[in-house]
């Protein structure tokens, strides 16, 4: 059997790396469908999780897909499904179930320019929402935006620790531009690389409650065949699992469901700051955009204009408490992303009138040009 | 249709496909398609349906289109459901007197399109019984994206998401009966072929196809040499190999009762079929020969029950 962790120096792109990353977290299940550009992740998948005593499944479809890494994950494997604008669509009612079945999983999203099938080999971040909301109801999940193929590789093994720990689905929210470029990737060896699992029931077997609360608010989890009855259904249940159809239980399961993420943001959160500290225009950018983001603040320095980053590593939940605290402190906030408008509402929900917002997006199939960011920030420091 | 087929004849008929298309050379796709389209009655008007593929990506680029006749396409998994509701606007139109003439409606997809993403809107609109051909042309993978395994890939095939390794011989799964499941939906009519010799056999079934009323449908082999891993000029040779070899029948099931369409005059054994394309390759290395052994017994069992099925 070959090693999960290919510890060394690779060159390759950001799907492989984002594979790489999987199974380095201990992902044994992957199951998915041919998209671009989410494809090679599967690729790669299918080529290394036999050597390593995993399972590939190719599916039919990608409701398919994602219907098995949540039947998958019951079994107690960490499980994975990549896909890319049409592919996620199809699998949101399945996402909505993977929320209120508490089912540890990590779905990748190689962002391509849409609606529809709009520019299927270019990238953009304009899923960003729907990650949030594309399901019906309230939920709270968790996205993350890696800038790079390293980060591809990195992150995709802290989403496996976030869904892990608190049960919940976590996106990786990339783009066609981080998934096909190839840079160096260095891979730890296996003993450097944290991986957590899932808190596992300890107790008596009779009387399991597979809903009640542990330590973080999250329910420890058994696999399926360990003994203890579990009841997995989509249905409004108790903390024994029994659907209950009335008010109360609604509102104590959703104030459980919401409150793993509302109350541990501490722990969630990941933000990067650049040049932040004397920062009068703050740039808020995640993923390939905020690539672009590093040259506009270097040239806005040189400038003499103070202009700084805060690079959101997860987006959702979204940091609403450090935005609002650099809303005291700044002029103005300028969000970059590839889109025509979504991260930029929560920066100026956050900011409250505190500081002026500025959106600097793209309709997709290409990267912001640091010119048009630099556009803005000027705009900014012109404002009275 | 004229009686008697005549290949030459057919051919000077202007062309429903026309060529400046984008498939790669040694593409069956592309054959087919003409094939199918060349079997309209040229007075009749057609609406070409199709799922997102190859096909779609190579032969409609608006304002750019291949078609002589309409194009629709809306995504991958629903062609069929798409083609259901042309056709069912069609007859609205129809009852109020506002369309003239006779208008055809004709899907394509593939077989990763249909097998597998697409067979439910399939199953669905062959059930209601739209006046639609569906045709399938099979190429075994999904190759608009890379050649990804589908569910109609054969075992042992090596494709990206099948490689082969130490642990697992390739596709580890048999292909599936799609041309069966469809004969299992009683619609008027479903028959399986291929490009072959003079196209006989394509234009006769895609005539019949487009003609019978009510939903029909058609399996179509249509290799593809980035996926099957031949030269380019081989293409005729393979598809016909395939046939000889009776990896694929050609065979039609007409309100229920089975015909074979062609019966080789000597089977030729699987191998000499599998020979010709790198896809197979490993199944030729030391030790392997059991791979060989069990896709002859695969096409025999299915071909001794299609013998029994077709027996008059």
């Amino acid at each position: 059997m070959k090693s999960a962790v290919l510890t060394g120096e690779h060159f390759i792109n950001g799907d492989e790396a984002c594979a790489e990353g999987a199974i380095a977290a201990g992902c044994m299940f992957f199951a998915g469908y041919p998209i671009t550009p989410a494809t090679e992740v599967a690729e790669q998948m299918a080529l290394r999780l036999p050597d390593v005593g995993g399972t590939f499944i190719q599916m039919e479809d990608e409701i398919a897909a994602m219907t098995c890494i949540l039947g998958s994950a019951w079994t107690g494997a960490k499980s994975m499904t990549a896909t890319s604008g049409p592919g996620f669509s199809l699998m949101m009612e399945t996402v909505g179930l993977a929320v209120v079945t508490e089912t540890p999983c990590v779905v990748v999203n190689v962002q391509r320019s849409g609606p529809s099938t709009g520019l299927p080999t270019q990238g953009a971040q304009a899923d960003m929402m729907q990650a949030k909301w594309g399901s019906h109801g309230d939920y709270e999940i968790i996205a993350i935006a890696p800038s790079s193929p390293q980060e591809m590789f990195n992150l995709t093994i802290t989403a496996f620790n976030l869904s892990e720990t608190y049960r919940v689905p976590v996106f990786i929210m990339s783009d066609e531009i981080v998934g096909h470029m190839s840079e160096k990737v260095v891979i730890p060896p296996a003993g450097k690389i944290r991986t957590v699992s899932r808190p596992k029931p300890k107790g008596r077997k009779e009387n399991f409650k597979p809903y009640a609360p542990g330590p973080k608010g999250v329910a420890p989890m058994p696999a399926i065949g360990e003994g203890y009855n579990v009841h997995v259904t989509g249905l409004t249940h108790d903390e024994k699992g029994y659907p209950v159809m009335s008010v109360d239980t609604q509102k104590e399961m959703m104030a459980r469901l919401l409150g793993k993420i509302r109350n541990n943001l501490q722990d969630i959160i990941l933000t990067e700051d650049y040049q932040l500290a004397d920062a009068e225009i703050v740039l808020i950018s995640y993923g390939v955009a905020a690539r672009t983001s590093y040259t506009a603040v270097q040239t806005a320095r040189r400038m003499g204009i103070k202009a700084g980053l805060l690079r959101l590593i997860t987006v959702w939940p979204f940091p609403d408490d450090r935005i609002q605290a650099l809303a005291e402190q700044v002029k103005a906030f300028v969000t970059v992303e590839i889109n025509m408008g979504q991260i930029c509402r929560e920066v100026q929900r956050c900011a409250q009138g505190r500081a002026r917002t500025y959106f600097v997006g793209h309709p997709g199939g290409a990267i912001i040009p640091p010119a048009d960011v630099m556009a803005a920030i000027k705009e900014a420091m012109q404002a009275k | 249709m004229s009686t008697v087929y005549n290949l030459k004849k057919e051919a000077e008929k202007p062309p429903r496909l026309t060529g400046g298309h984008r498939l790669c050379a040694g593409c069956g796709a592309g054959i087919v398609v003409a094939g199918v389209l060349r079997a309209l009655n040229p007075e009749d008007r057609a609406v070409v349906v199709n799922a997102t593929s190859c096909l779609e990506v190579s032969t409609f680029m608006y304002p750019y289109t291949a078609y002589m006749d309409s194009y629709i396409h809306s995504a991958f998994e629903n062609s069929a459901a798409t083609c259901s509701g042309v056709e069912a606007a069609y007859n609205a139109l129809k009852r109020r007197g506002k369309v003239d003439g006779t208008v055809k409606f004709i899907t394509f997809a593939g077989d990763g399109g249909t097998y597998d993403i697409g067979f439910q809107s399939l199953s669905g609109a062959m059930e209601r019984g739209h006046d639609m051909v569906y045709i399938c042309y099979d190429n075994e993978a999904y190759m608009n994206t890379g050649i990804q395994r589908s569910s109609s890939t054969p075992r042992h095939t090596r494709t990206t998401t099948s490689p082969v390794g130490v642990v697992q011989p390739g596709k580890k799964q048999n292909k599936k009966d799609l041309t069966d499941i469809l004969v299992a939906h009683n619609i008027p009519y479903v028959a399986q072929t291929a490009p072959v010799g003079k196209f006989r056999d394509l234009h006769t079934k895609s005539h019949k196809a487009i003609y019978t009323e009510g939903p029909c449908f058609l399996n179509v082999l249509a290799p593809c040499p980035r996926g099957w891993d031949y030269p380019m000029a081989k293409l005729a040779e393979i598809t016909q190999l395939a046939v000889d070899t009776c990896v694929w029948p050609l065979f039609e099931v007409e309100e229920g009762v089975w015909r074979l369409s062609y019966e080789p005059k000597k089977k030729l054994p699987v191998v000499d079929f599998l020979r010709t394309q790198g896809r197979f390759r490993h199944m030729f290395q030391k030790g392997n020969d059991w791979m060989i052994e069990e896709a002859q017994a695969f096409v025999d069992r299915k071909w001794e029950r299609l013998l029994v099925r077709t027996e008059a």
